[in-house]
């Protein structure tokens, strides 16, 4: 498992990605920014502001690893566990909370933003990823497609099926599985025998690579050579980033019912934040005052976000209506004029 | 030119890829080998292996990759070689494909065509020849359309293929060199949601699709011999349903049989049956009658014709109603 940054902070000499000292202020921002928002949204939560939420606590340095690279002309298929990629990849964050507080106009990407609405049907997003990467490969244009996923998300058939399809049409791919270590309550240990996920892989006929998914060094080199691979033609690679869930599945559920109260601990102590934090520090470009700064920006855009996304109206009986169909058929015209109470004359 | 049904959907793709460099066709045995029915026979000389995929054995996959490939502004045709293994690419539809201009406002609108050949009467082997389209007219989101003609097959796949919703075109393998019909050379649009009344008559209503058309074609000329004037309608689009044209005439006749192979219980005659209760109660004649397959999984070759509906079943349904 490629590692660069150790629990410590520590690099390991000679695979230090070489990135510029405002690069990994703004890489630490966004983590700590992805951090903010996640603590926010749940306490929304708790307060009957957001419908039910899926954490991302521990996911950062994947989520903001994985999206950092990326270029314009680049596709993301992400799920519903991916804050931080949205975050890094330009996505209005109210925008993001108007979604979670229960309205589809959140996944409206803005225009020229190349993101995906995330999928909820687990792995079902790795076939629209292949398919993306066929349809640039076709249009000849030189640009690489990334689909996230969990690990639970490797044990269903459009997981095989999709990389089996990236093997066969050699997609310019970038496949991201945050292995996490759990599926809601069912452990890595029972979603497959294999020994690792990145060994998967081979069987397609292409590379995989596991990385350690809480350090954001290794995830970032482990990327960017991916997504040179795949623009350059060279096809699909499987990066597995091993990381850990450390909150609930999602608000609706209670991980203390399945799972030990050690093992967490035990990963509280690899947290990707802290990790980063101590190396920033050791090159100068953390100390008290900037970590203050950041933080501060970070809970401002926050709020900030939260305000907006709440003051964003729903979406009106009509708008409900309107996007089934390119144009209303008769009988959603009827039935809305029924909704409305205004049944049309001569209706059917 | 006279062309069977197989030919003017073939015709109908090549003049449409000529047209529109958007239009990918993928599949199983799409390519060198013309699908099994051979409707894409030719393409791959004509476009190459970039524009007639040939996919891996995987029906998921063929309509997932045609999402993705559909965000990238392509207009991919996937072919599912029976609708008994359209299936597995259920998940695909139902959660995405159907419904991803409404999850995302109109931000990623799916115009996907997936052509694939249903229904029975070609003594075929198990799960080749199902009818299950009601599964997919139960979908906000899908077009679902079936010809019943060369004519109609050429002019509904082009309309699908330049409309901006996903559709399911189903074509009726029974149909598919059946008969020989003349079709213009050059492109048209038979336009989707759009029932044809096939022949008019006042004393009853026949509703039918796809391979039921002919059937209830021969009933009702026999019926004919006995002074029963039967009006046939070939619904065409089954979902969303041209409901005004089925009003209309039922309206005008006061008697409807609806007349589907699919099983019976939820099948789409139960829906039709449902609106004319809805908004004809008044001027009918007599109950609807339903003519369709027995709930049962469809047998094989040798009793298959237990199964499958011949005028002389639709010409019971007829007596029923007109002797109410």
């Amino acid at each position: 498992m490629l590692q660069i940054l150790n629990e410590e902070g520590r690099v390991r000499e000679g695979l230090e990605p070489a990135l510029a000292p405002d690069d990994l202020r703004r890489i630490y921002a966004l983590l700590v920014t992805t951090r903010a928002a996640d603590g926010k949204a749940i306490k929304l939560q708790r307060q009957g502001r957001f419908g039910t939420y899926a954490s991302n606590l521990g996911h950062e340095a994947c989520q903001v690893g994985t999206a950092f690279f990326l270029r314009k002309e680049d596709w993301i298929f992400p799920y519903f566990r991916d804050l931080g990629l949205y975050l890094t990849a330009g996505y209005p964050l109210a925008l993001y909370f108007h979604y979670w507080m229960g309205n589809e106009a959140g996944l409206k990407t803005p225009e020229g933003l190349n993101l995906f609405s995330f999928a909820i049907p687990v792995a079902s997003q790795i076939l629209h990823a292949v398919g993306a990467g066929m349809a640039a490969r076709y249009k000849k244009m030189p640009l690489a497609v990334v689909a996230t996923f969990g690990d639970g998300a490797t044990s269903e058939g459009d997981f095989h099926e999709g990389l089996n399809y990236a093997g066969v049409f050699k997609s310019p791919n970038v496949f991201v599985c945050y292995n996490n270590q759990w599926a809601i309550s069912t452990p890595r240990a029972k979603q497959t025998a294999s020994e690792t996920i990145s060994q998967k892989a081979s069987a397609y006929g292409f590379n995989g690579v596991s990385v350690d998914g809480n350090d954001i060094l290794a995830v970032l080199s482990a990327v960017r050579d991916a997504l040179d691979k795949a623009r350059a033609g060279g096809g699909p690679t499987l990066i597995e980033a091993v990381t850990y869930r450390m909150g609930h599945h999602t608000t609706s559920d209670d991980a203390t019912k399945y799972r030990a109260e050690d093992e967490v601990k035990a990963w509280e102590a690899k947290d990707p934040l802290r990790r980063f934090q101590r190396y920033l520090a050791g090159k100068g470009i953390w100390d008290e005052a900037f970590e203050k700064a950041v933080q501060n920006k970070a809970d401002d855009d926050v709020e900030k976000a939260v305000a907006e996304a709440e003051s964003r109206p729903s979406a009106a009986l009509e708008d409900v209506f309107a996007h089934t169909y390119a144009a209303m058929t008769p009988q959603l015209e009827d039935q809305l004029a029924e909704l409305r109470g205004t049944p049309r004359e001569g209706g059917r | 030119m006279k062309l069977n049904m197989v030919q003017a959907l073939n015709q109908a793709l090549a003049q449409e890829m000529e047209r529109d460099s958007r239009l990918i066709v993928l599949g199983e045995d799409v390519g060198l080998d013309g699908g099994v029915f051979r409707v894409t026979d030719g393409l791959f000389r004509k476009f190459g292996g970039e524009r007639i995929v040939d996919t891996p054995l995987a029906e998921s996959g063929i309509v997932g990759v045609s999402i993705g490939m559909a965000a990238l502004g392509l207009r991919p045709v996937p072919e599912i070689q029976f609708l008994g293994f359209i299936y597995p690419a259920f998940n695909q539809i139902i959660s995405h494909l159907a419904r991803l201009r409404n999850r995302t406002r109109g931000r990623f609108p799916m115009p996907v065509v997936i052509r694939t050949p249903y229904g029975a009467g070609v003594r075929a082997l198990e799960h080749h020849s199902e009818s299950t389209e009601a599964l997919f007219c139960q979908i906000p989101g899908l077009t679902v359309v079936v010809p019943s003609d060369p004519y109609d097959a050429k002019g509904l796949l082009i309309a699908a293929l330049r409309g901006e919703d996903p559709v399911v075109f189903l074509e009726p393998s029974r149909l598919y060199r059946a008969d020989k019909q003349e079709v213009p050379d050059e492109a048209y649009e038979v336009p989707l949601r759009r029932a044809r009344v096939v022949r008019e008559g006042k004393d009853l209503t026949i509703v039918a699709w796809g391979a039921m058309v002919p059937v209830v074609e021969k009933a009702a000329a026999a019926a004919g011999q006995n002074g029963i004037s039967a009006e046939i309608l070939d619904l065409r689009t089954l979902s969303p349903m041209d409901q005004d044209a089925i009003l209309t005439s039922v309206k005008k006749t006061g008697r409807a049989l609806i007349v589907h192979e699919a099983p019976k219980t939820c099948g789409l005659g139960a829906e039709i049956a449902a609106l004319i209760g809805e908004k004809a109660m008044l001027q009918l004649e007599a109950p609807v009658v339903r003519v369709a397959g027995p709930d049962i999984t469809i047998p094989l070759p040798k009793t298959e014709d237990y199964y499958y509906i011949n005028a002389e079943r639709v010409a019971g349904g007829i007596r029923r109603l007109m002797e109410f």
